[in-house]
């Protein structure tokens, strides 16, 4: 899923709950149709909120999530695409 | 099913039994599509939150859920109300105070609870909690909520019960609103919750 090339780009690490999700719907709303936004976030719920969200949201579709350690923290990445 | 095969014709129904019956198919397909119109010009889903208490604690719920439905793509009003005001209030929210009293919760007894000072002890212990765990603030989530489109309501009774002004809240906090357009909300709403 990592290999998704992103257009854009939301690091919301060091936030917290429910901020991954608010600002995620921000930089969401400023995609076109058919780009993918990827979403980094050091918030372990928001594998779970950001996949609930992405169910719920008409033209949202999650194409993957995964974790990673970088620089010695965990990271959580998302990728969702506009679907239209 | 024998009704649908061709059968003799002293079975056929009579032309104006037919025609009744057409008739009363296209009237219930004019109430269908007028039933699924008025679903569909529904718009979004909406959510209706009264926030009643002004403790930080009980601010951070309304303003979590808020934005979060906001994310969700709801149209979103929360309205506040005595103590809830205070989440409003641009001076006074960001002094929100936690109280020990009477929460079973907080490791110190009601009786050292209840000392001058330990209101501010308690608050201070948890604002630090916040700040460790990186939880945003109130003035972030009300920032926030309000730049979600987030209808941030200012109940006028309690406005005018406190003394105060409708400068002293946040730019874009909706103030002049009652009970009614409160209850008027709720009714539209598809969650209402009472924090």
């Amino acid at each position: 899923m990592s290999t998704e090339t992103a257009a854009e780009t939301l690091d919301v690490k060091g936030q917290n709950c429910p901020m991954p999700v608010v600002k995620t719907r921000g930089a969401f709303d400023d995609l076109a149709a058919g780009e993918v936004l990827e979403v980094i976030a050091t918030d372990s719920g928001s594998m779970s909120d950001i996949a609930g969200w992405a169910e719920s949201t008409d033209n949202a579709e999650l194409v993957g999530q995964e974790e990673a350690t970088e620089g010695g923290e965990d990271v959580y990445k998302h990728y969702v695409r506009k679907t239209e | 099913m024998s009704a649908d095969t061709p059968a003799s014709s002293d079975a056929d129904p009579a032309p104006e039994a037919v025609a009744d019956l057409q008739a009363r198919i296209e009237e219930l397909e004019t109430e269908v599509s007028d039933l699924r119109t008025e679903v569909d010009d529904d718009g979004p889903k909406k959510m209706v939150i009264i926030a009643t208490k002004g403790t930080l604690d009980m601010a951070y719920p309304p303003l979590i859920l808020a934005s979060t439905a906001a994310a969700f793509g709801y149209d979103v009003t929360v309205f506040h109300t005595f103590w809830g005001l205070e989440i409003l209030h641009e001076e006074n929210s960001k002094n929100l105070q936690l109280s020990s009293v009477g929460n079973p919760n907080m490791p110190v007894p009601n009786m050292i609870a209840a000392l001058p000072g330990m209101d501010r002890m308690t608050t201070r212990m948890m604002r630090n909690r916040i700040a460790e765990n990186e939880v945003a603030s109130i003035e972030e989530l009300i920032e926030t909520s309000i730049a979600t489109g987030v209808d941030l309501q200012a109940c006028q009774m309690t406005i005018d019960l406190l003394g105060y002004d409708e400068d002293d809240f946040y730019d874009g906090v909706t103030t002049g609103v009652g009970a009614a357009s409160a209850f008027q909300d709720m009714v539209e709403a598809d969650i209402q919750l009472l924090v």
